[in-house]
C-alpha cells in the first residue's frame, strides 16, 4: 500500500471513528446513567441528517447563511426534542424492566421512520457544504483528500475535548459521573435526578443529531441510515464498557480502524470483522475495556 | 383464560379448524405466523424462562432454513422429510452450542451483544460467500415428502406446521415443569442463590441455549420448505428484534405469551397494512404499528397474557367505585 493511500485510509478511519463516537457517547451516557436501552438512538442520527437537508431552505431564508445556521438551528431543535421526549416517554420507563424499554424504543423507531417518510419522503438526498469546505487537498500528484472530511474530524475532536472538559472539570460532569456509578447515592445527596436525567438525555440526543447533520454531506441522506448506525454504536458501547466515555472513544476509533482497513485489505470479510472484534474483546474482558 | 391448559386447548383447536372455514390467503398467513410462533417459543425459553436475553435468534432460524435448502439432493429427487428436518435441527443446535459455550461467559447487556455478534457473523457468511447464494438467496425446488404427506399441498403444509407448533409447545411446557425447567427458573430468579444451592448453572444455561437454537432451526426449516425460498434476511438482526418484540408484547414468563405475542404482532401488521381498513393511510402502517406498540408498553406493562387479569381488576375497581357513588347518592 502506498503511503498516500495509507494516509487517506487512516484519515477516513479517524473520521468514521470520531463520528461513531459522537453517536455512541450519547448512547453510553443514557445507558450508563439512566439505565435505558435506547434503540431509538439511531433514529436521532437519521433525524439529524434529514434536518440538515430539510431545514436548510427555510433556515437560509429566515436567518441567512446555509450550512452553519442550519447546524445551529438543528442543534437547538434537537435539545428541545430530547427534553420533550424524556419528559413524555422515557421518564415513565425508569421503573420498568429493560425489556419494556426495548419494546417502547422499538415502537419509537417505527414512528420516527414513518414520520420522516410522511414529512420528507423516501428519496435519497444530498446536502451541499459551503464553498470554502468543498475543495480537496492534494496529497501527491494524483491523490486528493476532501477538506470537508478533515473539517468533520476537527469538529468531532473539538466536541470530544469539550465533553472531556465538561465531564472532568465541571460540576455537571461530576454529577453525571456520580450518577453512572451510584444512582441512589446521588439522589440521597440532594441532587435533582429528574433534571439531571433530562439534561443527559437532551445532550445525548443533541450529540446524535449533530453527528447526523455533519455526516449528511458525506454519507448523503437516506432512509434506514439510523438503523445501520444503531447496531454499530451498540458495538462501540459494549466494547468500551457501558457508561464509559473514554471507552466509547477508544472503541469507536478501534472500530473505525478495523472497518476502514478491513474494507481495503479484506473486502470479502469486511462486514464481519467488527463483530469478530467485539466477540473477541468481550470474551477476553466480559465487561468491556473500561468498566471497572 | 386463567388456566393455561384451557388456553392451549382453545388456541390449538381454533388453529386446527381454520383451514375448514377460511380462504387460502388466511391459511397461508396463519401458517406463516405459526412458524414465527415456534421461533418465539424458542426465544421465550431463553428470555422468559431462563432470563437470558438473546439477540441472535435469527441466526439459528436462518441456519435451519439454509440447511433445508442446501442439504436437499441436487439431482432433483425428493428429500426425505425426517432426515432433512433432523439435520437442520442438529446443525442449528451445534451452532447454538458453540455460540452458547462462548457467549454465556458474559452477562446482561454484554450477553445480548455477543449473541448479536455471532448472529451477524452467520449473516455475513451467508451474505458474502458463494455458499449461501449471496443477497439473492436460493430456491428449494423439490419439497421433502414422507409417505402420504405431500408438503406441496398447502393443507398438508399447514397441518405439519400446526403439529410442529403443538409438539414444541407441549414439549416446552412439560420440560419447564420438570426439574430441569425448575432449575432454569431458579437461574432466572437468582443465579447466585442457585450456585449457593449447589447447582452448576453453566451447563443448565448451555443446555437451554442449545435447545432453543435447535427449536429455532426447526422453525427455520419449516419456513424454508413452506416458501421454497431462503435469503440472508432470515438471519438479519431485524428478525431477532421482531421476535424479541413478539415475546415482550405477549408477556414474558409464559409459554402462551410467546404464542399470543407472535399472533398479535403479525396480525397488527396485517391490520395496519390493510387498505380496506385504513385506505391510503395504509402505506404508513409502520406509524400505526409503532404507536400501537408504544400504547402496549404504556397500558400493558405485563404483556397480553396479563390483560384479562388487568381488565378484571380495572372493572372490579370501577364497579366498586360506582357502587360507592350510588350508595352515597342514595344516602343523600
Amino acid at each position: 500500500m502506498e503511503f498516500a493511500t495509507f494516509l487517506i485510509q487512516c484519515l477516513n478511519a479517524l473520521q468514521y471513528g470520531l463520528l461513531l463516537f459522537l453517536v455512541a457517547s450519547g448512547l453510553t451516557l443514557i445507558f450508563g446513567i439512566m439505565g435505558v436501552i435506547n434503540l431509538a438512538h439511531g433514529s436521532f442520527y437519521m433525524i439529524g441528517a434529514y434536518m440538515a437537508y430539510a431545514l436548510a431552505p427555510a433556515v437560509s431564508t429566515i436567518f441567512g447563511g446555509e450550512f452553519f445556521s442550519t447546524l445551529a438551528v438543528g442543534l437547538v431543535l434537537s435539545v428541545i426534542l430530547g427534553y420533550v421526549l424524556e419528559w413524555a416517554f422515557f421518564s415513565y420507563l425508569y421503573e420498568r424492566e429493560h425489556l419494556q424499554q426495548v419494546l417502547m424504543t422499538y415502537g419509537l423507531i417505527l414512528v420516527f421512520e414513518e414520520l420522516r417518510s410522511i414529512l420528507v419522503g423516501d428519496d435519497v438526498h444530498g446536502v451541499t457544504v459551503p464553498e470554502w469546505l468543498n475543495g480537496a487537498l492534494m496529497l501527491n500528484e494524483v491523490m486528493t483528500y476532501p477538506v470537508y472530511r478533515l473539517f468533520m474530524s476537527g469538529v468531532c475532536l473539538l466536541l470530544a475535548a469539550g465533553m472531556w472538559f465538561v465531564f472532568t472539570r465541571t460540576r455537571l460532569g461530576m454529577m453525571i459521573r456520580a450518577g453512572t456509578s451510584n444512582r441512589e447515592m446521588v439522589q440521597s445527596l440532594g441532587i435533582d435526578i429528574t433534571l439531571l436525567y433530562r439534561i443527559v438525555f437532551a445532550m445525548g440526543v443533541a450529540l446524535a443529531v449533530f453527528a447526523g447533520m455533519i455526516a449528511a454531506p458525506v454519507s448523503s441522506v437516506y432512509p434506514g441510515m439510523g438503523n445501520s448506525v444503531l447496531i454499530i454504536c451498540f458495538v462501540v458501547v459494549v466494547i468500551g464498557g457501558i457508561g464509559s466515555i473514554k471507552g466509547a472513544l477508544l472503541a469507536a476509533l478501534l472500530i473505525g480502524l478495523v472497518d476502514t482497513f478491513g474494507k481495503v485489505l479484506l473486502p470479502q470479510a469486511a462486514g464481519v470483522l467488527v463483530y469478530v472484534l467485539m466477540a473477541l474483546i468481550l470474551l477476553w474482558r466480559p465487561n468491556g475495556l473500561f468498566k471497572d | 383464560m386463567r388456566h393455561p391448559t384451557t388456553f392451549a386447548l382453545v388456541f390449538f383447536g381454533l388453529l386446527a379448524l381454520l383451514p375448514f372455514v377460511a380462504g387460502s390467503y388466511a391459511v397461508d398467513l396463519v401458517a406463516k405466523i405459526m412458524i414465527y410462533a415456534l421461533l418465539a417459543l424458542s426465544l421465550e425459553l431463553l428470555v422468559g424462562s431462563t432470563g437470558l436475553v438473546c439477540f441472535g435468534q435469527a441466526a439459528f432460524f436462518g441456519i435451519g432454513a439454509y440447511a433445508a435448502v442446501l442439504l436437499s439432493p441436487t439431482d432433483g429427487s425428493t428429500p426425505s422429510l425426517w432426515l432433512s428436518l433432523l439435520s437442520a435441527i442438529v446443525l442449528a443446535a451445534v451452532y447454538a452450542l458453540a455460540v452458547g459455550a462462548l457467549s454465556l461467559r458474559t452477562q446482561g447487556v454484554y450477553f445480548i451483544m455477543v449473541t448479536l455478534a455471532f448472529s451477524q457473523m452467520a449473516y455475513y457468511v451467508v451474505h458474502d460467500t458463494p455458499l449461501g447464494g449471496g443477497t439473492d438467496g436460493i430456491y428449494l425446488y423439490v419439497k421433502p415428502a414422507w409417505g402420504w404427506l405431500d408438503l406441496d399441498k398447502s393443507e398438508h403444509m399447514y397441518g405439519f406446521i400446526w403439529l410442529s407448533l403443538l409438539v414444541g409447545f407441549l414439549f416446552l411446557s412439560q420440560m419447564l415443569r420438570a426439574p430441569f425447567g425448575r432449575a432454569l427458573s431458579g437461574i432466572r430468579v437468582n443465579e447466585q442463590r442457585m450456585k449457593a444451592t449447589g447447582f452448576s448453572v453453566y451447563p443448565y444455561k448451555l443446555a437451554a441455549f442449545t435447545l432453543s437454537g435447535a427449536m429455532s432451526g426447526w422453525a427455520g426449516y419449516l419456513f424454508a420448505i413452506k416458501d421454497g425460498f431462503v435469503n440472508p434476511e432470515l438471519l438479519s438482526w431485524h428478525l431477532s428484534g421482531s421476535v424479541l418484540v413478539m415475546i415482550i408484547l405477549g408477556g414474558l414468563g409464559h409459554m402462551r405469551g410467546a404464542l399470543l405475542g407472535a399472533f398479535a404482532f403479525a396480525l397488527l401488521q396485517e391490520l395496519f397494512r390493510a387498505e380496506a381498513v385504513f385506505g391510503s393511510y395504509a402505506k404508513h402502517w409502520h406509524l400505526s404499528l409503532g404507536l400501537a406498540i408504544i400504547a402496549c408498553v404504556a397500558f400493558m406493562p405485563h404483556g397480553l397474557v396479563a390483560l384479562p387479569a388487568q381488565l378484571r381488576e380495572r372493572l372490579s375497581g370501577r364497579g366498586n367505585r360506582k357502587a360507592s357513588v350510588k350508595t352515597s347518592e342514595e344516602q343523600a
